[in-house]
This record gives structure tokens, C-alpha cells and sequence, in this order.
């Protein structure tokens, strides 16, 4: 077959007009793949990478517009093609997974109309034949039961499954160029490695080049052949995914590189005290009906129990539907329990003793995964920060005032005290967060997943902020995340979950190098780690 | 469980709802009435009464038992259709109300036909072509249209198409069964009236919806599979945006066939507006205890027929 | 409710804020002035057509309709603005409530607004004024009782939605009270929705009261109104079309401007998108 090149992206420039001058979105990038070729397009929120992949499908958002270079699929330039013309290369030449799961499909579609509304456009066969073929390809991407999932409803489905649907969808039609935009981002641990992993073997098979748009390092390491960095509309490097990642040349790879979570010598650890802070003894909690289980409780968390002295980090680790996040609620006793025990010196959550209650709550705070809801909109940072001291008596208005400032400083943000959160990045508002927990000094905090929602580069720095005020105020905290780098990083013991229960527990140290539970090696090998760089050990990543 | 049986109890739960609501209307109506000042048979009666009929007026409304019980006893004659009747002319209210009915559910229903599909046509044109000339007017129709006063456009419509052009009849109303052309020279007007003010709010709600789906993945995902534009819009952006606007439409057919009483003054129908109105000012309260009672009721029914179709444009509905 | 886009239309706002501040400016001045009573009769100009004298014409008593429409505008805001005030306060707080502490307070308050929602507002507002007698309270009543269900509603959704947020929950993880996260946080925050929907309101009010008062229940003769002066008008469509232009003209200028300012209030009192 002729060996040229499924896409060409030659010097393409894209542009936002704005007020006066246009905004440059994308410039002067250049890219070449071959049949079969994977390459990885890697950048922050803000790099383009996402824009590029629009462009050469001519989907542009209103706002933006091509203004330079030409976009070559097998030789055609797309850009001059006919609508009808360019239709038909859609979906059938060229193929787009996106991130979110959760609204890629159509909520009020059968599963097997979106499945074959493609088929229906591009190819001449018999309804019997699109039905058998969607059957096959659902099959194809493990999705169990197909005949029942194709006259189901997009809501019946988990992230996990909706994305495999979405790949049954697009590869249905045998693309020569798949577009894979943050395909796993909103999935977990595990559901990420097996997706990806399809998408590979399925690219394989079928002989298809696939373009990985990806913010995770690792990923690249793992599973491209080549790998493009794009920093804010630039390509700043570009080459071999394994020689780029060993020893990056540009300054902001070696930035995305470095703020990696990886497995970091081990923590200096305190002689803790023995006495406990917090314990908590079998607890339960009935999830909420989502689906129709065999009529009996479906539970959230599923006899837990675990203890927590002062100044220890605990992360909780395990991947959607482990009841982790329910766990630190009810903890908290945001949530009711359907039985168990919580105790946090002394005090259950739940107690109906007004003061103690009170005092529950002062001793404890929780730091919420989105930056961007966990402020109220109305209110300046300074005063989101000293909230919480309204609680504490001793201090006059003046003294929490200044503490509040303070607190503000210590987390790096001095001068933004009169802002309102939506002048704020997703970093920066997570650190008003952060500090407006650890203001009134508790003695606990639960963090759910906290980082997750950030770059790269922004959370190996509010993690760092974490530890240190960890550190500086010694308080204690139940550290809720899905990824095992960041568990390395902060914690000092951590506990695993699957489906509600803990299936292993212990010293971080101990529970990583020697796994004891099948679930606990499965997550450890779903992590994508890149080669350790050592001038005397290269450890060799299984790449292709 | 499966697809029907969740449907099943979706429905049952919604048509379980309204039975407390439509106890309530009842005892709201009831009260309502009873507020009055004076003997509620003599109210009842009107001035015009004789001590017998009196006396039996005050025994079928109960009126030597007490209070719960004559509600339960005027809600027993109202299931039976038993509304008494009117002091004015005598008629069993209930049959007057079921013909007044007629008049305005044909109007009301074909006005709201209308003005629904307009708000579809409409309302994708504009959201699919925001911000361009086409929006601009299609959303300033719509705001004018909302901001008309319907009484005052009828006036103005019978104005111009009635005195000056002479191409409609002006006033009054020949039951489409006499004769069908006829009868539908004199619905024109007030349809077309209901239609411009009706379809205002429709099409600014439908085109709302559009615009949030059209930002949404899933379209984005049907032009890359290469979907013609035309198929995206009513495959993939109708159903998921119709759906507050079928409320809407449900509030406003529910709303109008209560009686669209200034559309039906001003072109003199006999409609059930007309009649809430006349018996208010005559103080006709056998005719406005039921009209309200019936009102009431119809607007409940309507809703429900909403929610039974809102599981075809948001199947999530059935699953909580 | 749609916005504008933020690139076309400012023509709108424009004019919605022209058309609000001509109607508040002829209701302060129609306090001190008109340019003749009006009830003022003058039998030997009846029915006459717009004039320099006369600049939207006269009835058939020889009444000035400029002057009637100008003292209409008074009461049709008046009543516009304590229908308004009563209704969002209670309907504000109800729904409030109902929305934040949700449990038995929700379902007792929520199914006794749905069949209250049952009856179309004009029927309730007529039902009401069929039982109090006529005059300006009762509308004021009536369409406050006729209107309140909508906007516990309408509030109630509102609350229900920033409830969820992530900044309500973090208030009550720090220990404040149910009380102070309803005043501190939920409230400054509904207060846009809140705020455009007391427009909207007072546009349908307007229009209810002047459907009220043509169809003979609303504002009594001779007290000018809109509404009626339309019903008084009906008899003259064809001889004398003014009088059935100029009182609608006024309801539908009201109307649009409202609806403009309301559209432009949605639109500034959006959140800033997320970056």
C-alpha cells in the first residue's frame, strides 16, 4: 500500500478574534502520521491540543478559526472540501473519542440508534446487518449483555462503560485516524488502563492511527510511539515518546516531567502517639438507589473500620464505586450511617448534644475536589478564608482578621485577599480552600480528592502546600484519591477499598512494595509510571 | 426491573400525587365560597327564593350537619357531575360548563398546536443560527408577540381584518358542526391572536434549550460521525430540548382552557372565560363553584398528560 | 429565561431601560400633573381625533386621554409594585424554606402550592375578587394570591439548585447553622434569579390588571385604567381608533421595556463563566 502519511498538519495556525487584537490559539503547528502510528499530543489546559483536534475535523467552536497552514487527510485537504464531501470523511475516515463520558451520548437515544446512526450514513447494509455488527463490536469492548445494552439508555451505564460504548461507536465505522481527546481523564485507576488498552489493541487490529490527546506524562510513556508538547498554542518539543520522556530538552518538558508523582523515597516518619484521634468501628452506609439491584441493600461502605492517630495522614485509595467518597462523609457525618461506630475523641458525629456537636465541628474540616464549586461566588477571598473562625470564641474581630490574612500569606497568596473566587485559577482556589481548613486549626481534615481536578504542574505544588501545613499544624487527615502517586507523596499509612470494603490496609512503604491484595496489585500495575531516569538503570516501559 | 415496569410506577406515582392536590383544590373551592357572607343557601339560590325551595336547598347542601360533612357531601354530588344549578338561567351547571368547554378547548387546543410548532421551527432556527440577522428578528418577534396584550391584539386584528379589509366576520360564533367554513372564518382571528402571544414565551423557551444542548458533547459527537446539520437538529437537539417547553406547554394549555376569557370577550364567544366572568359579576356562585372546580381539574389532568410524555424526550425521569 | 448574546443586541437594554424610566418618569410627574383632569369632562369635544390640543385625542365624554393614560400609568404601577413586593416576600421566604429545609416543611408547603398553581391566575384573581369586592386591595390581594404559587416555585428551584453546591455543604462542615447558611450563603446567591423574576412579575402583573379591569372586574369607571379605558373604547374601534391605540400602546411599551430590563438584568447577573 503507498506509505503516505494518513495526516499532515502543516504549520496550521488557529486564532480566537477578541476585542481589538485576535488571541492566537494555536501557531504554526506541524505534525505527521503515519498509517498505524500512535502519537501522543501532550499539554496543560490552555496548550491548544484540543483545538488542533477540532481543526483537522473542520469543528471548530464559533469563536475560533483557522488563519494559516493546511490540514491533509490522505492527501485531501479538508479545509476546501464540500460539506457533503467532508461529511462523509467523518465517521468514516476519521473517528473522535472525547473526555466526558458522561454527556458524550445522547441521553434520549437508545444506545443502538447512536450506534447505528453512523452505519446508516456511511455504509449500505441491511438492518439486520448494522444490528449483528453493533452486537459484535459491543462484545468487541467488553461490554457484557450486549443485546439488552443496545436498547437501553446512556444513563444505565457507568463512565467506564459509556466510554467503551463511545469507542464500539467510532470504530464501527473502520476510521483510518482515530482522535482520542482525554479519552480516560474522567475515569479511574483502573477503568483508565483498560480503555486505553482497548483503544490500542483495537487500533491494532484494524490498522488505525490513533492521535492521543493527553495531559498525563505517563500515559505517553506507556503508550505512544511518538509524542508532540504543546505549550500554550506552541509546539516547544516533539520526538521518540521514550527518548523525550528520558531526557527532555525543553525547559517545560522537563517541568511536566519532574512534577510527575512518582515513587519518592520514604516519608520521615514522626513517633506518633499511640492514643487515637479518631476510630471508627464497622461502619455502614446504604448507597442511594441508583440502580435496580436484586432487591437487596445495595451498601456505599460495608462494615469499615479503621483507626487514625493525631498528625497521620490516611489516604483512602480505590476506584469509582469503592465508597471511599462516602466514606469520608459519613465520617464527618455529612451523611447518615445505617450502623457502625464514629468516634473523634470522644465525640460521634451524629451526637444529639448540641455542644458537642459544635465541638465536633470545629475540631474538623473537609476540603472538596472541584475548585471551582467549593467557594461561594459572593464572597472575597479573605472573608472565604476566616469563616470558619466565627467558631472561635476566643478571638475578637480583629484577630481573625489578621489570622485570616495570615493564613492567606502562608498559602502564597498574599494581595488576592479582596478577589472573588472567579478571578481566581483552579490552583489558586484550592489553596483558599486549603486555607480556609486549616484556619481555625483543626484536628482533622478529610480531603477529597483534592488535586484531582488540577494539571500536573499545579498539583505537585498544592500537594507540597498540604504536606507542609501538615507538618507546620499537625493535624490529622483522611486523604481521599484515586491515584497512587499522590498517596506516595502524602500519606503515611494507606487504606485500600473495593465496593464498599477494605481489602488491604498498612505503612504505604509496605502495602506498595509487597501488594497483598489481587485488587491492590491491579491498581499498582494500572499506574502508569515512567522510566525511573538513572544514568546506570533504564528500566525498559512496555511501549508497544 | 424492566423498561415498562419502571414506567409502570412512574406513572402511578405521578397519578398518585394529584390526588392530594385535587383534594386540596376541592377544599379551597368549598371554603372560597363559604367565605361568603350570609346563608349559603340563600347565596346559592340567588334572590329570587321561595321558603321551600329554601328548605331544600339547605338539606341537599347538608346544611344541618357539620362542616366536613357537607364537604364531603357537596364533593359526592361533584363526582356524580351534580353541580346545581345556575341562578341565572336555571341550566344544570355542569351541562353549561361542558359547552361552553366546546367553544374555547377548540380554540385554546388549536391556537397551542400552533404556536407549539412554531416554537420548534422557530426556536432551532434561532438557536442553531445564534447571534446572526435570523436570531436577532426571530427573538424580537417573539418578544414583541409576549409583550402584546392578547386583548388589545384582538381589538387591533379585528380592526384591521375585520372593519377595514372585511375579510373575517367581526364578532360572534357559529358552532363548526352548522358549518364548517363558516365556523372557522370566525375561529381565525381569535386563534391567530392566541397564536402570536402563545407562541412568544414558546419560542424563547425552546430556543434556550436548544442553545444549552447545542453546546453540549453529544452533538458535537453526531457532526463528527458526520450527521447532516438537519438531522443533528431533529434527531439529537429536538428531544433534548424539548422538554421544558412541553412543561410550559402543559401550563399554558392547562392555563388557557380555563378559559381564555379576554380573547373570548372581545370576539364575543360563548366560552367558559366568558361564563367564569359573567357569573362573577352576577354573582352566579352555583356557575363559578363549578367553573372553578372544573378549571381546577382540567389543569391537573393536563399536567399529568405532560408528565406521561416527558419519559420520550428525558428518559432519566423514570429511573429515580 | 434566554439572554442576549453578549456580541449582538445591546439596542435592547437600551431600550428597555428608555421605555422602564419613561414609564417611572410619568408616574412621578402624573403624581403632580397631567395636562388636563382626568376626569375632567368636556362635552363640546367629545371624541375628537389627536390634535396639538388633544395629543392622543379625547373620549366620548371629551376626557383628554393623555391625562388618563398617564394617571392609569400611576395605578397600574402602583398596583404593579405592591402586588410585587407582597408576593416575593412570601412567596420568597415559603419557597426558601421549603427548598432549604426540604423533609415535611417541602411536601406540606409544595402540595398545597401545586393546587393553589391549579387554578389559572386569572380565575383565582377573580374568584378572590367575586368574594372581597372590587377596588385596588382586593386586586393587590387577589393578584398577590394569584401569583405567589409561581414564585415559591420558581425560588424554591433556585434554592434547590445552589443547596447542592459544594460552598453550602462547606458552610455546615464548619459548624454554622442551618439559619446563618440560609442567610450567608443561599440567599446572596438567589438573589439574581430573585431579582429578574420580580421584573418579569411586575410586567405580568401590569398586564393582568389591565385584563382585569377590561373585563369589567378590575379597576372600577371613571378611574382611568388601561384596561378599561380598552373595554370603554370597544364601541369606538371603528369610529374612533385612537381610543383603543393609545391605552394598548401603553400596556405593550410597558411590557417590552420590562421584559428588555429583565432580559439585560439575567444577563449582567450571570456568575462569571468558569476559566
Amino acid at each position: 500500500m503507498s506509505a503516505a502519511p494518513v495526516l499532515v498538519m502543516d504549520r496550521v495556525s488557529l486564532e480566537a478574534p477578541g476585542a481589538g487584537l485576535a488571541r492566537p490559539v494555536l501557531q504554526d503547528f506541524s505534525l505527521l502520521l503515519e498509517r498505524g502510528e500512535l502519537i501522543a499530543l501532550v499539554g496543560e489546559s490552555g496548550s491548544g491540543k484540543s483545538m488542533a483536534a477540532r481543526a483537522i475535523l473542520q469543528l471548530l467552536p464559533p469563536g475560533v478559526r483557522q488563519c494559516g497552514g493546511r490540514i491533509l487527510f490522505a492527501g485531501t485537504d479538508l479545509a476546501v472540501l464540500p460539506p457533503a464531501q467532508l461529511r462523509a470523511v467523518r465517521g468514516a475516515q476519521i473517528g473522535l473519542v472525547m473526555q466526558e463520558p458522561m454527556v458524550s451520548l445522547n441521553p434520549a437515544m437508545t444506545i443502538y440508534r447512536q450506534l447505528e446512526e453512523g452505519l446508516r450514513l456511511h455504509r449500505e447494509l441491511s438492518p439486520g446487518e448494522r444490528y449483528t455488527a453493533c452486537h459484535e463490536m459491543l462484545a468487541r469492548v467488553g461490554i457484557p449483555d450486549p443485546p439488552r445494552c443496545l436498547s437501553a439508555f446512556p444513563h444505565e451505564f457507568s463512565g467506564g462503560q459509556r466510554q467503551r460504548i463511545m469507542l464500539a461507536s467510532v470504530m464501527l465505522l473502520r476510521p483510518k485516524l482515530l482522535i482520542a481527546d482525554e479519552p480516560t481523564t474522567a475515569l479511574d485507576t483502573l477503568n483508565q488502563r483498560e480503555v486505553l488498552d482497548l483503544i490500542v489493541a483495537l487500533a491494532r487490529e484494524a490498522g488505525v492511527a490513533v492521535m492521543l490527546i493527553t495531559h498525563n506524562l505517563a500515559l505517553v510513556g506507556r503508550y505512544a510511539q511518538r509524542v508532540v508538547v504543546l505549550e500554550k498554542g506552541r509546539i516547544v518539543e516533539t520526538g521518540a515518546a521514550r527518548a523525550v520522556l528520558e531526557s527532555p530538552q525543553h525547559e517545560y518538558t522537563r517541568t511536566l516531567v519532574a512534577s510527575l508523582p512518582r515513587r519518592a523515597p520514604p516519608r520521615d516518619r514522626f513517633s506518633a502517639p499511640t492514643r487515637e484521634l479518631l476510630t471508627v468501628t464497622d461502619l455502614r452506609v446504604k448507597a442511594p438507589q441508583r440502580k435496580d439491584a436484586a432487591h437487596s441493600t445495595v451498601w456505599a461502605v460495608d462494615g469499615v473500620s479503621l483507626k487514625v492517630r493525631p498528625a497521620e495522614i490516611l489516604a483512602v485509595v480505590g476506584g469509582s464505586g469503592s465508597g471511599k467518597t462516602t466514606l469520608g462523609r459519613a465520617i464527618l457525618g455529612l451523611i447518615p450511617r445505617a450502623a457502625g461506630e464514629i468516634e473523634l475523641e470522644g465525640i460521634d458525629p451524629l451526637t444529639t448534644d448540641r455542644r458537642q456537636r459544635a465541638a465536633f465541628r470545629r475540631a474538623t474540616q473537609l476540603i472538596f475536589q472541584d475548585p471551582y464549586a467549593s467557594l461561594d461566588p459572593r464572597m472575597r477571598v479573605l472573608d472565604i478564608v476566616g469563616e470558619p473562625l466565627r467558631h472561635v470564641r476566643e478571638l475578637t474581630t480583629g484577630e481573625r482578621r489578621s489570622r485570616a490574612e495570615e493564613m492567606l500569606e502562608e498559602v502564597g497568596l498574599r494581595g488576592l485577599a479582596a478577589r472573588f473566587p472567579r478571578e481566581l485559577s483552579g490552583g489558586q482556589r484550592q489553596r483558599v480552600a486549603i486555607a480556609r481548613a486549616v484556619v481555625a486549626r483543626p484536628k482533622f481534615v478529610v480531603a477529597d480528592e483534592p488535586v484531582s481536578a488540577l494539571d500536573a504542574t499545579i498539583q505537585s505544588q498544592v500537594l507540597a502546600l498540604f504536606r507542609r501545613l501538615q507538618r507546620q499544624y499537625g493535624f490529622a487527615s483522611l486523604f481521599i484519591t484515586h491515584e497512587l502517586g499522590v498517596v506516595e507523596q502524602i500519606a503515611d499509612r494507606v487504606i485500600v477499598m473495593q465496593r464498599g470494603r477494605i481489602v488491604e490496609e498498612g505503612a504505604v512503604a509496605a502495602v506498595f512494595d509487597h501488594p497483598q491484595a489481587a485488587y491492590t496489585r491491579e491498581l499498582l500495575e494500572a499506574t502508569p509510571t515512567i522510566p525511573v531516569v538513572s544514568s546506570s538503570t533504564q528500566v525498559c516501559v512496555d511501549v508497544d | 426491573m424492566n423498561r415498562a415496569a419502571r414506567m409502570g410506577r412512574y406513572l402511578g406515582r405521578r397519578a398518585l400525587l394529584a390526588v392530594p392536590t385535587l383534594l386540596l383544590v376541592a377544599v379551597f373551592v368549598f371554603g372560597l365560597i363559604r367565605m361568603l357572607p350570609g346563608d349559603p343557601a340563600q347565596i346559592m339560590l340567588g334572590d329570587v327564593a321561595d321558603p321551600t325551595s329554601l328548605a331544600a336547598m339547605r338539606h341537599y347542601l347538608g346544611l344541618d350537619r357539620p362542616l366536613p360533612l357537607q364537604f364531603l357531601t357537596w364533593l359526592g354530588h361533584a363526582a356524580k357531575a351534580d353541580l346545581g344549578r345556575s341562578i341565572a338561567t336555571g341550566e344544570p351547571v355542569a351541562t353549561l360548563i361542558l359547552e361552553r368547554f366546546a367553544v374555547t378547548a377548540s380554540i385554546v387546543l388549536s391556537a397551542v398546536f400552533i404556536a407549539t410548532l412554531l416554537a420548534v421551527v422557530g426556536g432551532l432556527l434561532a438557536a442553531w443560527r445564534q447571534s446572526r440577522p435570523i436570531d436577532a428578528l426571530i427573538v424580537g418577534l417573539a418578544s414583541l408577540g409576549l409583550a402584546t396584550p392578547s386583548f388589545w391584539l384582538g381589538l387591533m386584528l379585528l380592526l384591521i381584518f375585520g372593519v377595514h379589509l372585511r375579510w373575517l366576520p367581526v364578532v360572534g360564533y357559529v358552532p363548526l358542526r352548522e358549518s364548517f367554513a363558516v365556523g372557522l372564518s370566525y375561529l381565525v382571528l381569535p386563534v391567530a391572536t392566541l397564536v402570536i402571544v402563545e407562541s412568544g414565551t414558546l419560542i424563547r423557551t425552546l430556543r434556550a434549550g436548544a442553545i444549552e444542548v447545542l453546546g453540549r458533547e453529544y452533538i458535537m459527537h453526531a457532526r463528527a460521525k458526520g450527521v447532516p446539520e438537519r438531522q443533528v437538529l431533529y434527531r439529537h437537539v429536538l428531544p433534548n430540548a424539548f422538554a421544558p417547553t412541553l412543561t410550559l406547554v402543559g401550563l399554558t394549555l392547562g392555563h388557557l382552557l380555563g378559559g381564555a376569557a379576554v380573547i373570548e370577550t372581545v370576539f364575543n364567544l360563548p366560552g367558559l372565560g366568558r361564563l367564569i366572568v359573567d357569573s362573577v359579576l352576577a354573582r352566579d356562585y352555583p356557575v363559578v363553584q363549578g367553573c372553578l372546580l372544573f378549571t381546577a381539574t382540567v389543569y391537573v389532568a393536563v399536567n399529568l398528560v405532560t408528565d406521561l410524555l416527558y419519559p420520550l424526550f428525558d428518559p432519566r425521569v423514570t429511573a429515580t | 429565561m434566554p439572554g442576549w448574546s453578549k456580541t449582538g443586541f445591546p439596542v435592547q437594554s437600551l431600550l428597555g431601560f428608555v421605555l422602564v424610566g419613561l414609564l417611572l418618569l410619568t408616574v412621578g410627574v402624573a403624581q403632580f400633573w397631567t395636562p388636563y383632569g382626568p376626569l375632567a369632562i368636556d362635552l363640546n369635544a367629545p371624541l375628537a381625533p389627536p390634535s396639538w390640543r388633544h395629543w392622543f385625542g379625547t373620549d366620548e365624554f371629551g376626557r383628554d386621554v393623555l391625562s388618563r393614560a398617564m394617571a392609569g400609568a400611576r395605578i397600574s404601577v402602583g398596583i404593579g409594585c405592591a402586588t410585587v413586593s407582597c408576593a416575593i416576600t412570601a412567596g420568597a421566604l415559603l419557597g426558601t424554606l421549603a427548598g432549604f429545609l426540604r423533609g415535611w416543611t417541602d411536601r406540606v408547603l409544595m402540595t398545597i402550592n401545586d393546587a393553589l398553581l391549579a387554578f389559572p391566575g386569572m380565575l383565582l384573581a377573580l374568584g378572590f375578587i367575586a368574594v372581597f369586592a372590587g377596588g385596588e386591595g382586593a386586586i393587590v390581594l387577589a393578584l398577590s394570591v394569584a401569583y405567589l404559587p409561581s414564585v415559591v416555585r420558581v425560588v424554591r428551584s433556585v434554592v434547590l439548585s445552589i443547596r447542592e453546591r459544594e460552598y453550602v455543604e462547606a458552610s455546615r462542615v464548619m459548624g454554622n447553622s442551618s439559619a446563618y447558611s440560609m442567610l450567608r450563603h443561599v440567599v446572596p446567591n438567589a438573589l439574581p434569579q430573585v431579582a429578574v423574576l420580580a421584573t418579569n412579575l411586575f410586567g405580568w402583573v401590569v398586564l393582568s390588571e389591565s385584563a382585569l379591569s377590561f373585563l369589567g372586574v378590575g379597576i372600577p369607571a371613571p378611574a382611568p385604567s388601561w384596561g378599561n379605558m380598552l373595554a370603554a373604547a370597544r364601541p369606538y374601534l371603528a369610529s374612533a381608533a385612537w381610543l383603543t391605540i393609545a391605552p394598548g400602546a401603553c400596556v405593550m411599551a410597558t411590557l417590552l421595556g420590562v421584559n428588555w430590563l429583565s432580559d439585560t438584568l439575567l444577563e449582567r447577573l450571570r456568575p462569571g463563566s468558569r476559566s
